[in-house]
């Protein structure tokens, strides 16, 4: 039991950082803009097919370092597109802005599918990604630890550009208060937009994660994008902090759960977990402190 | 009343294309110099991708059927549906082809879903139907042709199989639906029969992709082999992550019943390289009929296109349906399923088979070796032909399939 | 186009001449696709439910598949009890190694339990799911989201559990209901008629709903919840009620469908076919209860005649239609006809 609890607590911190990368722009432009992007798990389903091509075009070892990057602007070019054509002009209406952009990942999966086929293609991960390492009972898989590193990066950067940044200080400001920053000359459309790049990007780099461990599919974005939507309704508005501490929360959650029952009845957990946990803090983890009342 | 102005402008509108799409009944008997039969895959949803390619495979019989000359002087008259991977779809569209569009017979299915839902269908307007892939057993119905194997002509020569190896531990992971479950209690039964043991048993929703969790149990089961039950996609997460959990397909091999040559060649052979599975076909069978069916549907379909079991079950119903017309010397659904099940041996790609008394396929098991080129070596066969058996006298003793 | 909004009351006898044609279908059109239209129309119901929540109570449920199925699963449940011989189990529970009925199926042998409980299981879920979220005043996008959870869970949850609910077959395979034979001559324009009266009776009670106090609350709840609380409201209840309205249309609506198509699976009331009902709504006017039903009835019957001439297309065609519809014509056909004065 002990072997395999150690085991699933790695792999709950493994669940996490994914849960984490596929939920990050999710919670961002969420405390923005107020509005979920339903087309977001397409993001991580671009950065998959992106890292599938770039290794076509340079095989080897450091093929993978190269596609993280190029999923990163691939998916950030196609979230902007999304958000300039279809969310801006939707920006007061969130549920209408959930339904439309679920038009645009069915025509995305499509696409997909009529592009690559339904099938799916697969990435193969250089060497130095598919060993693993004993410790104390415990298998480590490089490409999991890879993905720990990674989405720990990825918080570390977006950390210091909101702490450090004018970008970061503008986008705190949007979020604390919309009107108030667009009255002292904040040009909130242009953050709105900024940010929302930013967080498909980091959704296309979360595809390339998704890629060292299974196929790249038309659907593959459908598997984590409603734990991504749990861990954003339980993260609270618009705090990385609440979202990754949420992310934590419901990646270990999911993987312990599986030492007792099957993946079917661990999903429902969830669910029943998350419900359980509005009634005690419907805010959230964290909540961005506002005197607005309606948000 | 706008409301309701605008209730019968569409109700008016919805009555007047269904009348015109209604043709009256008919009682199905053909008229005229050609015969309709329905061809009903899902051309959408999930399992598009595998069924596809089996209805590929039964439109090539008919076209080659067409071009011979026909059924007793007619041609045939395919009338292709889409069940859209949605089982209730799948009843409404087999309930049109027959009701509506005059089909005598359809070839189509795939998942134990979809032919739980058409069943009732069949039954009701006493038609046929012809269903090409490996089943949990179960059920018989005598407007139903089950070409595909039933447990004990894959699952359990596979275990005969591996126990011969020598294995004597298993741990068993499928996707989440019925054919795994079904298909791992017959199997828990021998094993444990047999005096072996079952080490786990893990299902993964379908399509699902991870398998930390199930992988993590594995490692410390340790089994002397895996049987694998998963369905598509979940099959690349699961060799993918088995192979990044340090455990190799070598020193604990893995038996599966779901990967024929289109999913092998689509993971990338190197991955499952050295894996076992087991079916009644595999492409690199020897024989004529076989290299003449491989050149037929890839010359139609690209050089490339891998062929499958079902699809090959789906290729030899439509000849065994035209054998059956042309004994019985009539289209009559009940008369063509008597003459079926009494023809005696017919040749198809995958050999001599024939039609048992309960409706379903006589043939024999095959064991492969998967190489990197994505074909089987087949390895072991049954030697003899297979009578299909629907319920496992072990695992539900007293049931018989009566027609 | 005429101004249409003066035919009330000029022309009274429109909705007369409707039902009429409705109840005359069975004689003009052939089994087939009287079935279908009755299946279709067991949707419109379902539909209607979602006009009360989304359009007038701006709760966005993309899980109304849950309740749907939570219904067609119940009157499942009586419909392979009542077919079985004595002393044996449904076939799947023999086949999954399961040795004797669970204790709650048992009641589901009573006709009365079983419609009492199409009636009140959903409505019950509905109000304590919606109640958890909404008393904590989680709302808007996040209630849409775990909607949507709900709907994955419950799917993946009927799935697992093969041996009790059939899992990922479903039921089917159904012979009678309450004594009638399915396959009868006359049952089917009889579920036909069965569906077209509880259909007009969901239309009729709803806009009677809809023109009260409550319906003005519900609408107020909308467009300013912290102003009707101000007033000295609270909105909890009032959505709660509404929620609880729709699902136990929704549930109505799921049994009706298995009864005309013979078969209930989670591929009815997973996370897909939850968003498409809402699709139905978005198209046929999220406001107006015919326009609902028209929705339900066009988007159904496109899918029966685009899928399979061009399967590809189809998702095409319906993303891109959501798309449209959304983003410029938010009040979907309804709005068209209507014109800008409604």
């Amino acid at each position: 039991m002990d072997a395999l609890f150690l085991n699933q607590l790695f792999n709950g911190a493994s669940l996490a950082s994914l849960y984490l990368l596929a939920a990050l722009g999710l919670a961002l432009s969420f405390g923005l803009m107020r509005v979920i992007n339903m087309a977001h798990g397409e993001m991580l389903m671009l950065g998959g097919y992106l890292a599938w091509m770039t290794l076509l075009v340079v095989p080897g070892a450091l093929g993978i370092v190269l596609a993280i990057p190029v999923a990163f602007i691939g998916a950030a070019a196609m979230g902007g597109l999304i958000q300039s054509t279809l969310i801006r002009r939707l920006s007061a209406r969130p549920l209408d802005t959930l339904l439309a952009t679920w038009g645009v990942s069915l025509i995305l999966q499509q696409a997909a599918r009529d592009l690559f086929g339904a099938i799916g293609v697969e990435v193969r991960a250089p060497d130095w990604l598919t060993g693993s390492f004993m410790i104390a009972g415990v298998t480590l898989p490089s490409a999991r630890l890879f993905i720990i590193l990674i989405a720990a990066l990825v918080l570390g950067g977006l950390a210091l550009l909101l702490l450090k940044t004018r970008i970061g200080l503008l986008v705190r400001a949007v979020n604390q208060d919309r009107m108030m920053a667009s009255a002292v000359g904040i040009d909130v459309k242009r953050v709105d937009f900024t940010v929302f790049c930013l967080g498909s990007g980091v959704a296309g780099l979360a595809g390339v994660m998704l890629a060292l461990l299974g196929p790249v599919t038309p659907n593959v974005g459908q598997s984590y994008i409603i734990p991504a939507f749990l861990v954003v309704v339980m993260g609270g508005l618009g705090s990385i902090v609440g979202t990754t501490a949420s992310a934590i929360i419901l990646g270990l959650f999911a993987a312990l759960a599986q030492i007792f029952v099957d993946v079917s009845v661990a999903q429902m957990l969830l669910l029943v977990f998350v419900i359980l946990f509005i009634q005690v803090r419907p805010q959230g983890v964290i909540a961005v402190k506002s005197r607005q009342l309606d948000a | 009343m706008i409301r309701s102005r605008l209730l019968l402008l569409a109700t008016s509108a919805c009555a007047l294309t269904l009348t015109a799409c209604s043709g009256g009944g008919s009682s199905n008997a053909p008229t005229g110099d050609s015969v309709s039969v329905g061809v009903l895959q899902s051309l959408t949803g999930t399992m598009a991708i595998s069924e596809m390619t089996v209805k590929n495979a039964e439109m090539l019989a008919i076209e080659e059927i067409n071009a011979a000359g026909g059924v007793m002087g007619k041609t045939i008259n395919a009338l292709v549906e889409d069940g859209a991977s949605d089982p209730s779809t799948f009843a409404q569209k087999a309930s049109k082809l027959i009701e509506s569009d005059g089909a005598v017979t359809v070839f189509g299915g795939w998942t134990s879903a979809s032919r739980k839902a058409m069943l009732p269908v069949f039954e009701r307007t006493k038609n046929l139907l012809w269903y090409p892939v490996q089943f949990e057993g179960n059920e018989c119905s005598p407007n139903i042709m089950y070409s595909g194997a039933q447990p004990n002509q894959q699952a359990l020569p596979a275990l005969e199989w591996a126990v011969a190896q020598g294995h004597k531990s298993f741990f068993l992971v499928g996707s989440d639906y019925v054919y795994p479950r079904t298909a791992n209690l017959i199997l828990k039964k021998h094993i444990e029969k047999g005096g072996m043991q079952v080490l786990g048993e893990a299902y993964v929703p379908l399509g699902g992709t991870d398998f930390s969790g199930v992988i993590a149990k594995i490692a410390q089961a340790k089994p002397a082999m895996i049987i694998n039950t998963l369905n598509g996609d979940s099959n690349v997460a699961f060799f993918k992550q088995l192979q990044a959990a340090g455990i190799s397909t070598k020193t604990m091999p893995v038996m599966s019943f779901s990967i024929g040559e289109q999913e092998a060649k689509a993971m990338g052979a190197t991955l499952v390289e050295g894996s076992y599975a087991a079916w009644n076909y595999f492409q690199s069978l020897p024989g004529d009929a076989n290299a003449k069916f491989i050149a037929a549907y890839q010359a139609k379909f690209g050089k490339d296109a891998a062929i499958t079991d079902p699809m090959v079950h789906g290729y030899l119903d439509v000849y065994a349906w035209k054998a059956a017309v042309e004994k019985a010397k009539s289209f009559d659904p009940d008369a063509v399923r008597k003459a079926a099940a009494t023809l005696g041996g017919f040749d198809t790609p995958m050999g001599k088979v024939s039609f048992a008394a309960n409706q379903s396929l006589t043939q024999k098991a095959y064991i492969g070796k998967l190489k990197g080129d994505g074909q089987f070596e087949i390895i072991a066969d049954s030697g003899k032909d297979i009578a299909p058996e629907p319920y496992d006298a072990l695992a539900f003793p007293g049931k018989t399939c009566k027609l | 186009m005429p101004d249409l909004s003066r035919l009330n009351p000029a022309k009274p006898f429109l909705p007369w001449v409707l039902l009429a044609l409705g109840i005359a279908a069975p004689f003009a059109l052939s089994a087939y696709d009287l079935n279908l239209l009755a299946r279709f129309m067991a949707m419109g119901i379902l539909a209607l439910g979602l006009v009360l929540i989304w359009g007038h109570g701006g709760i966005l449920s993309l899980g109304q598949g849950v309740f749907f199925g939570l219904g067609g699963y119940a009157i499942a449940l009586h419909m392979k009890l009542a077919d079985l011989p004595q002393g044996e189990i449904p076939d799947f529970m023999v086949w999954s190694g399961r040795e004797s009925l669970p204790f709650w199926w048992e009641p589901f042998a009573s006709p009365a339990f079983t419609i009492a409980a199409i009636l009140i299981v959903p409505t019950l879920v509905g109000a304590l799911f919606s109640w958890a979220v909404f008393h904590r005043r989680v709302g808007g996008t996040y209630f849409a989201l775990i909607t949507q959870a709900l709907a994955l869970a419950f799917s993946t949850l009927i799935i697992s559990r093969q041996d009790v609910t059939g899992g990922f077959n479903g039921l089917t395979d159904f012979y009678s209901i309450f004594g009638i034979g399915l396959a009868s001559p006359g049952t089917g324009s009889m579920l036909y008629w069965v569906t077209l009266a509880i259909l007009c009776a969901a239309f009729v009670g709803l806009r009677w709903l809809l023109a009260s106090r409550f319906g003005i609350l519900l609408r107020a709840a909308r467009d300013g919840e912290n102003r009707v609380r101000f007033l000295g409201y609270s909105p909890t209840p009032f959505k709660v009620v509404a929620f609880a309205i729709a699902a136990m249309l929704a549930g109505i609506s799921g049994a009706l469908f298995t009864l005309h198509a013979g078969v209930v699976s989670p591929a009815l009331i997973g996370v897909v076919p939850s968003i498409e009902m809402v699709v139905w709504v978005a198209i046929g006017g999220r406001y107006s209860l015919a326009g609902a039903i028209v929705g339900a009835l066009l988007v159904n019957l496109a899918r029966d005649a685009v899928s399979s001439a061009f399967p590809e297309l189809w998702l095409y065609l319906m993303g891109a239609l959501f798309i449209f519809v959304v983003t410029l014509l938010p009040r979907g056909l309804a709005g068209l006809i209507k014109g800008k004065a409604a």
